[in-house]
């Protein structure tokens, strides 16, 4: 009796003694499937770090990305790992409201991060977030319908032969468009997509001075090639059309190509949801051969609010989601398919990673193609390959991605578009002090 | 001759009702059928027949657990409604039955809090959330909540007392009824449906308001506005589960609205026909 009351207190203290010394960590992340992978495999982390506990909080990108500036703004100290991507991280950094991550851990392997995606996540030379997942832009397209249509895809497309190809393909009677691409307006939905074709037109959304340059004719060459293009050989109703319902059309065979980002690669090359999974091939997103291809630079990536009181716990998590023990977990327990990619280079030197993933050597070459410290053919005072990394950015890009939706739709002239849209830019630049 | 007319005029107006209530309550089955959609199917889209498959459901599940945010808008409805009520009750009695030159202007005040968009003070409120301890904290939202809903909870009483006739107030006086009395056990029973209902619609807008039961929780005090929005993906097909997520999350207050309809359609309609 005495030993049973003896061993019942050592156990109640010892929880005790746990629970007091147990510290949880608050994550806030978006819904995609290798985020919602992560938190099933946590086990992993709990078991080699028993005294850290994980809460998760998923929200949709936009509240997410709401919800997380407010609590940074305010030092709410609500989260301490959050999941921001390219376009914050340097704003984020410049304002002090990050933790340079220099605590990752002797075996973490920094210098494996692809040059590229490392380069977006930091500044002053110091590292503010690690990737969990990189991508870039590239062609998907039909090898069956390029066939018919007589032609052959190169690695290395110019715009003039995808545009010429996008005609030939597409084929109205059979609900076969010849190129998908993004029209829905936002920052990150076609203006993502046409800022990084904009890059390969020449054009640039600032001069060094930070004068708008939306009366120039780089822009109207891009707006008026995009919308003559998708007039021809795009799907209907395409200016509502953003990154889920491209996947869907071409998952559903009624696309000829598509440019968008490389990790939708993994999705219409799945049997399971895509019909046409065995009929994809990959290129590198077009260029004007002036020196820059119309892809962009992403990633999702974790980083710790500098107002968080754990950040060690933080710093432990952050090196084991990102690490290249992480991708050997997620290839052990659910294929090599499944990892997620566009983050270390020694995932692409892996033999096994690309015979699983055909798309691998375009992912990488598309990722090294861009460059944010000089995303166009002109010099230009920010960084960014997509956007542009200035706090007024979000605003101002929603407000031109509405702008080239309407011109899309119809319902607005390209020259009518690229005005108002010069006329909002320089009101925005001389609120934010950038011109008198 | 004059029977046929009022009989087809009865017949159009019920068809007419049933056009405009098919019409407002078709976004929820619209969300009930993609539910039992496919992710292809659900984005593919117009298509009234699903392929009933629940896998969306099952998804759901599996990813996050229903219970603790459904528990949290249980305690986060109900208690904001008691504590709005525990407010509301003595301020509409005391400005239906012994009213000021001011009564009006303070209904006018109270409702033109409104018509701020909750945005504007949301810096504010977060700051004042975290000095105070509050930031994803039950009592806080509750607190939020009833803040929130106050003026309309005001309005609705304020209203249903007026209909209640001063006379019989001063009839249970003259009979030495004492305040209590008066409140207890003649005020009460009259107001009873008209607090029913109101508790029933505050209970409804509390349940289903996301714009601070989001902003303003993390993990503990988390309810379903806050489970449907995990389930929005920015790269990855998510329809069908949003859908299933969203039935999940408006199924209980769907089935007490039903249950209590005619207590919420009295109260929402009383004094408006004399």
């Amino acid at each position: 009796m005495k030993l049973n009351t003896l061993i019942l207190s050592l156990c109640g203290a010892s929880a005790f003694a746990f629970a007091a010394h147990a510290q949880s960590i608050t994550i806030a992340t978006v819904n995609n499937g290798d985020m919602i992978r992560m938190q099933k495999l946590t086990d992993d982390f709990t078991a080699k770090n028993p005294d850290i506990q994980l809460n998760w909080v998923t929200l949709e990108e936009n509240v997410l990305r709401e919800r997380v500036t407010t609590d940074i703004a305010t030092k709410g100290g609500q989260y301490d790992v959050m999941t921001i991507g390219t376009y914050e991280v340097p704003i984020w950094a410049k304002q002090n409201w990050l933790l340079p991550l220099d605590n990752l851990g002797a075996d973490y392997d920094v210098d494996d991060i692809i040059p590229a995606i490392r380069g977006g996540l930091s500044a002053d030379g110091k590292l503010y977030a690690a990737p969990f997942y990189g991508e870039s832009s590239f062609i998907m397209y039909r090898t069956d319908l390029m066939e018919k249509a007589g032609l052959t895809m190169p690695d290395a497309p110019t715009w003039e032969f995808v545009a010429d190809a996008a005609r030939k393909m597409t084929d109205r009677a059979n609900d076969i468009n010849g190129i998908c691409l993004r029209g829905k307006a936002g920052w990150g939905e076609n203006m993502a997509f046409l800022t990084a074709t904009s890059n390969s037109f020449g054009a640039r959304w600032f001069d060094e001075q930070w004068k708008p340059q939306f009366d120039q004719p780089e822009w109207k060459q891009t707006l008026e090639f995009y919308v003559n293009l998708m007039k021809d050989a795009g799907p209907a109703g395409a200016s509502s059309n953003g990154f889920n319902e491209n996947l869907a059309l071409f998952q559903q065979g009624k696309c000829g190509m598509w440019i968008d980002a490389t990790v939708a690669a993994s999705f219409v090359s799945n049997p399971k949801d895509s019909t046409v999974a065995d009929k994809v091939g990959y290129a590198l997103a077009p260029d004007n051969g002036l020196g820059k291809r119309g892809n962009w630079l992403w990633a999702w990536s974790l980083a710790i609010p500098a107002g968080t009181q754990k950040a060690e716990a933080a710093q432990k998590f952050v090196a084991w989601a990102t690490s290249k023990a992480y991708l050997d977990l997620v290839a052990s327990k659910e294929g090599w398919a499944n990892v997620p990619p566009g983050t270390r280079t020694s995932l692409y030197n892996n033999p096994e990673y690309q015979k699983a993933a055909p798309f691998a050597k375009m992912t990488l070459d598309s990722i090294n193609a861009a460059d944010p410290t000089n995303p166009t053919v002109k010099p230009v005072p920010y960084t960014g390959v997509q956007f542009v990394a200035i706090p007024e950015f979000q605003g101002l890009g929603t407000t031109v991605g509405q702008l080239f939706s309407a011109a899309l739709a119809g319902q607005m002239l390209v020259d009518d578009a690229l005005k108002q849209a010069q006329d909002a830019a320089t009101a925005t630049m001389q609120e934010g002090g950038y011109i008198q | 001759m004059a029977r046929s007319v009022t009989t087809g005029h009865k017949a159009i107006a019920t068809a007419g009702a049933w056009i405009v209530a098919l019409l407002i309550f078709f976004p929820i089955l619209y969300t009930i059928i993609t539910s039992f959609k496919s992710e292809t199917e659900a984005i593919a889209g117009f298509d009234l027949i699903p392929s009933f498959t629940t896998e969306s459901y099952a998804e759901v599940q599996s990813q996050y657990n229903y219970f603790k945010p459904f528990l949290n808008s249980v305690l986060l409805s109900v208690g904001s409604t008691v504590i709005a009520l525990a407010i509301a009750i003595p301020a509409a009695w005391s400005m239906a039955f012994s009213p000021t030159r001011r009564t009006k202007d303070i209904l006018m005040w109270m409702l033109s809090t409104k018509m701020m968009p909750a945005v504007a003070v949301l810096f504010p409120m977060y700051i004042i959330f975290r000095d105070l301890g509050l930031l994803d904290s039950r009592i806080g939202l509750m607190i939020m909540l009833t803040m929130i809903n106050l003026p309309i909870v005001v309005w609705m009483l304020y209203t249903y007392f007026r209909e209640i006739p001063g006379e019989i107030l001063e009839a249970a006086r003259m009979d030495g009824a004492s305040l209590w009395n008066e409140i207890v056990y003649v005020l009460t029973p009259m107001a009873v449906p008209g607090i029913a209902s109101t508790m029933l619609l505050n209970i409804i807008l509390a349940w289903n308001e996301a714009f601070w039961t989001i902003r303003l929780t993390t993990t503990d005090a988390a309810p379903l506005t806050a489970f449907i929005s995990s389930f929005s993906s920015p790269q990855g097909l998510f329809w069908a589960k949003l859908s299933a997520a969203s039935t999940l999350a408006i199924a209980p207050i769907l089935i007490m609205g039903w249950f209590s309809q005619k207590q919420l359609v009295r109260g929402l309609t009383f004094g408006a026909v004399k």
